[in-house]
């Protein structure tokens, strides 16, 4: 509500620092201005309009379009199909590693998944090549589909989430199941999930010979001209993506997807410049979900309840072509603290799109189940959940003994628990109302989400004006990029923020990582940090190593900057601008670079995660069942937060999908055809303003060196993790109905 | 066939001239004016990322003809602001973060100038709330914008009598 | 979209005439109509705009003290209507819980009444209408079925209609004007609506050519006014179509129910005006019991279809609160979240 910053965040690193600081969004005045160009606000001239066709059923062979009506159609310049698409110097399908899928890209005749790309329509204006679209009338031989978690022949993949193991085992399930006390065994089933970022993938493509000039919203530059360079045999060099805004990207928009380069090999089968951007149903299929989970959960404790073992087994889905294994066991690996863990997972191919990361891969539904399943283990030990999960507090990583790096969950517990009135709690179920007959249920749920880093890189420049620029591919989906890491560079050169310009979202920059795993900032933070780092150090031995310079052989003493000045470290009256140190060293400016990535001895030595604790508040009618959660309190320690105003909006962010998880967005599919029912905005339930209308966030500072050296752990998915939990978890304490399938519905509560 | 239609968009009458009857006023803000601050989000009226103001009422763009606008008085993001100095609204949203990426916000804002206009929410936070439900934010910035549109509603602390609801 | 020939005629002869035409369709706020044409579900030849045609934009209080609504009023201008607001709360309250604020500011009453359903199958071009292509089949059946009737349905078709506003307008009797190349005739609401039976795409009993010209509400609704409301129950807390929603409105005179309305939304094919409970009501003590037996009238004749018969529980409870919500009064002002549960006691007691 006002700027002072949330609980615990005012620990400075300097006096006067940019970091901790609750600036507003640099780029906000544009946003709220509609200045901000997204890939679709882009209109170069000879633009023409391409509109993708895409498969009304999910397995089979399309057999044939009508080709020659959409041609005929006036406007229309051209169709392109399996026939004539230009040639690709890669197999779409060629999969050269995990972090690589499979692309629909017009390569054949086979229908994978409803919504699949069958064709694009390219006309001079947007309402011809939808009219040509709808000309195609593509005709199919259709194949039974596969649908739903049921089928028989499941297998264990390879692999899981971004590489982890299928199966891990620490201590003995079996005999800790068998030497409990209290046994809980329950199976909990989430719903497929769709990114929906509000922004729909698009592109705007131009080709110019062999050089690519390319808008699309991207949370991987670099890894995107990786794609396209090898897709179409050209040098990365050639290949210039902007990205300077996505509206929204949540894991879809990590990689490239078909349809975007279908926007490419539109442009080059016409020469002229091409607009794609899909339809809203369109983003149900090609670009990526969350797969359905259902996950077999077993805790045991023993008397006092501790406990003594804790599995997740988990069921999941992947494409009939390719291969991404939602990580829901892995969550049990990470939190309580228990003698035996063991993670499973299995999975079935069905005739869908392939999932692929979705804000909080593995940890979104994994943290649901299990939160759920440690409130019914505290219920059948009578114990309140809060002091249930205090007791089975792990000090250190439950999977590999390993200490954490830092870990302030403690406090979170308690300063949330305040916050909420926890203390009030009574432990029945269907114990609360409030004044106007509603039943009232209070949960909490713990929050956790690993704090890693990718490899980064950046450049600083000085110039004789006394300001900086900084270079850095860096992505803002709104998360806040382009502030919070303006005020590292600000930091790490000792000027002030508007004297630094900072460049990012464009492919031709240093690549600075990918826009997610919450670890931009750190990322991409802690490579702009060491680039300022290191030109400062440049600039300072400049100054050394010159006579006239009052810091001259202040080498061993060091120097720190300060609003564009480097003092004697050891004598403040000792310094020097930096415009005058260049000035003298005839210099118009100064570059450096910088790069990071996580500290290998660090992450050997320690668990690295951001935790929090979510209490939530639900009321439900006690004869209509209808759901609202009525109030979240989440207090999360992430490290130093760089800026509290945009980490308090990403947290908020985090609440809301923790509301969606658990109360409404599911896609349904008829398992008949395949395809799915709700693929629009009105049916596929995301929250509303008013489904939130009392979210409260505070943050706990920690001091963790390990991370990083500035300290920053991510925020982006954690706020999810917990909250899902924690509103399922009210939910039963307001009825008395443990909710095992989310979203949880009023039949589920009627029947009840 | 053409058709010839006369609307004043953010206070400047223009003369436009369609050759297709299927243009939605959305688009031709967005790919025809080049006002692209409004936003196709679903095309369907489903989200409101492309609310603008037509005749002094907040409406979905996607689902308007622009044939039907002969006369309209069109408001859009663009002509919100003046001589670069952010109006209330703006100044608003920004201050209480009430936007992440930036995709619906132009949406938001111009349904929050529509439903001050309305002028049925006043200072009740649950009908700011209701009274936004018809814009979707992915993002979860809906805290920040309920702030920002009752710090409009309400710019001055309200004297001790009128105590809200 | 398919291309289509424009007009806009300045005067109701002038829109008759061209509505007459092979393929017109009327256009008012074009929210639901475009939305169709957007998916090809609909392909007018010609659209025919009657966004000029005056006279149609009133809301005036007869001799007879009836209220006329004329057809192209905005939702939201009706809703905010004081007066009418006043007369007629369960509409206003109805109308604000329907869609969206930007929707009702172009959306009008002629519109809403003849809306389209929201039937995914309806909407899925790949699956088996027969509304969409009469004879074709009911994909629904075996599908998803949790926004299909219980009530009223045939095996050709079980979808639902979705308005908010029609629902107590039919609990109110109203009447609907109709205009058209034969003249004018009007109908109640009530019968506008056609079931599916054999013919589901014969979704109404207006002939072609025809328009609405408003909407009727007798002099006896505004009777009702002191204790009337709508409650809708959904899946969100805003902007969504009712799972099952319900109009109630009572008269009681000297502790006994002298006069009541009830309608359900959300159940059947139109809105469901439930005679049998307001028998079981009429001259009764207005108690929650009561309202739960006139409730169970009222789905007396519900069958599920598929999975979905929790609706009919629903239903049960929906318009037993909404009767109780009703008789409580209704409100100085609509609740800040219209017509949700969360905007009104719950009152499990008995007394009321």
């Amino acid at each position: 509500m006002s700027d002072r910053p949330p609980l615990g965040t005012d620990v400075r690193r300097r006096h006067g620092s940019n970091i901790g600081q609750a600036l507003t969004r640099l780029e906000g005045a544009l946003k709220v201005t509609g200045r901000a160009r997204f890939t679709a606000d882009n209109t170069p001239p000879g633009l023409l309009y391409a509109v993708l066709a895409v498969s009304g059923i999910a397995r089979g062979r399309l057999l044939a379009l009508d080709v020659k009506a959409a041609r005929s159609c006036p406007g229309v310049v051209e169709v392109m199909t399996c026939a004539n698409r230009p040639p690709l110097a890669q197999d779409p399908d060629a999969k050269l590693d995990g972090f690589m899928f499979r692309l629909d890209l017009l390569q054949n005749d086979h229908i994978r998944y409803a919504n699949q790309p069958i064709g694009v329509v390219i006309a001079e204006s947007l309402e011809a090549a939808v009219e040509g679209a709808a000309l195609l009338n593509p005709t199919y031989d259709s194949l039974p589909t596969r649908a739903g978690l049921d089928g028989e022949d499941s297998f264990i993949p390879p692999a899981v989430g971004a590489g982890s193991p299928a199966q891990v085992e620490v201590g003995d399930v079996a005999d800790g199941l068998a030497a409990a006390a209290v046994r809980v065994e329950q199976v909990y089933e989430t719903a497929a999930q769709y990114h929906n970022p509000l922004e729909p993938h698009s592109i705007v493509a131009a080709w110019d010979g062999d050089t690519l000039s390319i808008d699309t919203p991207s949370q991987a530059l670099a890894m995107a001209q990786d794609r396209i360079a090898d897709l179409f045999g050209i040098p990365k060099e050639n290949i210039l993506i902007r990205s300077p805004f996505l509206g929204g990207g949540f894991g879809s928009k990590a990689f490239m997807s078909g349809p975007q380069i279908l926007g490419v090999l539109a442009a080059r089968l016409v020469g002229r410049p091409i607009k794609l951007v899909l339809t809203r149903d369109q983003m149900f299929g090609p670009v990526g979900h969350r797969a359905p989970t259902r996950q077999s959960i077993s805790l045991g404790t023993d008397g006092e309840g501790r406990l003594t073992a804790i599995r997740n087994h988990t069921r999941t889905a992947t494409s009939a072509y390719d291969d991404f294994y939602e990580s829901a066991a892995d969550v049990v690996l990470n939190l309580y603290a228990s003698p035996s863990i063991a993670t499973s997972h299995e999975a079935v191919r069905l005739d869908i799109g392939t999932p692929t990361f979705m804000r909080a891969p593995g940890e979104a539904p994994g943290s649901l189940a299990l939160e759920s399943a440690m409130d019914e283990a505290a219920f059948a030990c009578r114990v309140d959940p809060l002091d249930f999960r205090l007791r089975n507090y792990a000090e250190v990583e439950p999977k590999s003994g390993k200490p954490y790096s830092s870990k302030a969950l403690r406090e979170c517990y308690a300063e949330g628990a305040r916050r909420f009135g926890w203390a009030k709690r009574p432990l029945s179920p269907r114990s609360m109302r409030d004044d106007a007959g509603l039943l009232v249920g209070w949960g909490v749920g713990t929050a956790a989400f690993p704090a890693g880093m990718f490899p980064a890189n950046a450049r600083a420049i000085l110039t004789s004006e006394g300001r900086a620029v900084i270079e850095a591919g860096a992505h803002d989906m709104g998360q806040g990029a382009l502030t919070a890491l303006v005020q590292i560079a600000a930091d790490s050169l000792g000027l002030p923020m508007d004297a630094v310009e900072f460049r990012s979202g464009r492919s031709d920059l240093p690549d600075a990582g990918i826009a997610g795993g919450s670890m931009h900032t750190a990322s991409a933070g802690m490579a702009i940090h060491a680039a300022g780092q290191n030109v400062i150090a440049k600039l300072a031995q400049l100054a050394f190593d010159d006579e006239r310079s009052p810091l001259k052989g202040a080498g061993n003493a060091g120097v720190a900057a300060r609003q564009g000045r480097l003092y004697r470290v050891d004598d403040e009256q000792r310094s020097e601008s930096f415009v005058d140190i260049l000035k003298r060293a005839g210099l118009t400016e100064l570059q450096a670079a910088g790069s990071a990535q996580e500290d290998p001895v660090n992450a050997s030595l320690y668990a690295k995660q951001a935790h929090g604790a979510v209490f939530a508040e639900v009321k439900v009618d006690p004869d209509l069942c209808q759901i609202r959660t009525t109030r979240l309190v989440g207090v999360f320690a992430a490290g130093q937060i760089i800026n509290p105003r945009l980490v308090r909006s990403q947290l908020y962010g985090g609440l809301i999908w923790g509301i969606s998880l658990a109360l409404h967005e599911a896609a349904i599919t008829d398992p008949r055809s395949g395809r799915i029912m709700n693929a629009d905005l009105g049916d596929y339930l995301i929250p509303v303003n008013a489904d939130a209308p009392c979210l409260e966030v505070a943050t706990i500072h920690e001091d963790d060196p390990y991370v990083n050296p500035l300290g920053i752990k991510g925020v982006g998915e954690i706020g999810i993790t917990g909250t899902a939990g924690a509103i399922a978890n009210a939910v039963w304490h307001a009825t008395g109905v443990r909710p095992r399938r989310f979203p949880i519905r009023i039949e589920d509560l009627i029947a009840g | 066939m053409e058709f010839a239609i006369d609307v004043t968009v953010n206070g400047e009458p223009r003369r436009v001239v369609l050759d297709d009857p299927r243009v939605t006023l959305l688009d031709l803000l967005r790919e025809r004016l080049h006002l692209t601050g409004a936003k196709k989000g679903c095309d369907r009226g489903q989200c409101g990322a492309c609310t603008v103001i037509v005749n002094g009422r907040r409406i979905n763009a996607c689902l308007a003809l622009a044939l039907s606008q002969d006369g309209a008085d069109i408001l859009t993001i663009e002509g919100v602001a003046s001589n670069d100095a952010l109006s209330p609204v703006q100044a608003a949203f920004l201050a209480h973060d009430a936007l992440q990426c930036g995709f619906c916000t132009p949406g938001q804002i111009m349904s929050a100038i529509g439903l001050l206009k309305e002028g049925q929410a006043g200072c009740d936070p649950e009908r700011v709330r209701e009274g936004m439900s018809g814009n979707l934010c992915r993002c979860g910035a809906y805290a920040g914008i309920t702030e920002a549109v009752l710090s409009v509603s309400a710019p001055v602390a309200p004297p001790a009598e009128d105590a809200r609801p | 979209m398919n291309r289509f020939n424009y007009v806009r005629p300045q005067s109701l002869a002038e829109a008759l005439g061209a509505g007459s035409a092979p393929g017109a369709a009327f256009l008012a706020g074009g929210t639901n109509l475009l939305d169709l044409m957007k998916l090809g579900l609909a392909a007018p030849a010609t659209l025919v705009d009657l966004a000029r045609l005056p006279d149609l934009s009133a809301v005036e209080t007869l001799a007879s003290g009836a209220v006329r609504i004329g057809a192209l009023v905005k939702n939201a201008d009706l809703a905010h209507d004081k007066t009418f607001a006043a007369a007629f709360p369960a509409v206003a309250e109805a109308l604000l819980s329907g869609a969206s604020p930007q929707l009702r500011n172009a959306a009008t009453v002629g519109g809403n009444i003849l809306q389209r359903t929201r039937c995914p199958y309806f909407f899925d071009r790949e699956a088996a209408c027969n509304k969409r292509t009469p004879g074709s089949g009911c994909d629904a059946g075996g599908g998803e079925t949790r926004t299909q009737a219980v009530l009223g349905w045939s095996t050709a078709c079980t979808a639902t209609h979705p308005s908010d506003f029609c629902v107590p307008l039919t609990a109110l009797d109203a009447v609907v004007e109709i205009a058209g190349p034969d003249g004018l005739r009007e109908m109640p609401l009530e019968t506008l609506h056609r079931l599916p039976g054999d013919t589901p795409h014969v979704e109404t009993a207006l002939s072609e050519g025809e328009i609405i010209l408003a909407v009727r509400l007798p002099a006896e609704a505004g009777q009702f006014a002191p204790r009337s409301r709508y409650l809708k129950v959904r899946d969100r807390t805003s902007y969504a179509f009712a799972l099952v929603s319900a109009a109630a409105a009572l008269v009681i005179k000297d502790g006994k129910i002298a006069d009541v309305r009830l309608c359900l939304g959300g159940v059947a094919a139109k809105p469901w005006r439930a005679r049998e409970a307001e028998a079981v009501l009429v001259g009764a003590r207005p108690d929650a019991e009561r309202f739960r037996a006139a409730a169970e009238a009222a789905l007396s004749d519900a069958r599920p279809v598929g999975g979905n018969g929790f609706k009919i529980e629903l239903a049960k409870r929906v318009a037993s609160r909404a009767l109780l919500m009703a008789a409580t009064g209704t409100p100085d002002r609509v609740p800040a979240l219209p017509a949700s549960p969360f905007s009104s006691r719950v009152h499990d007691g008995a007394r009321v």
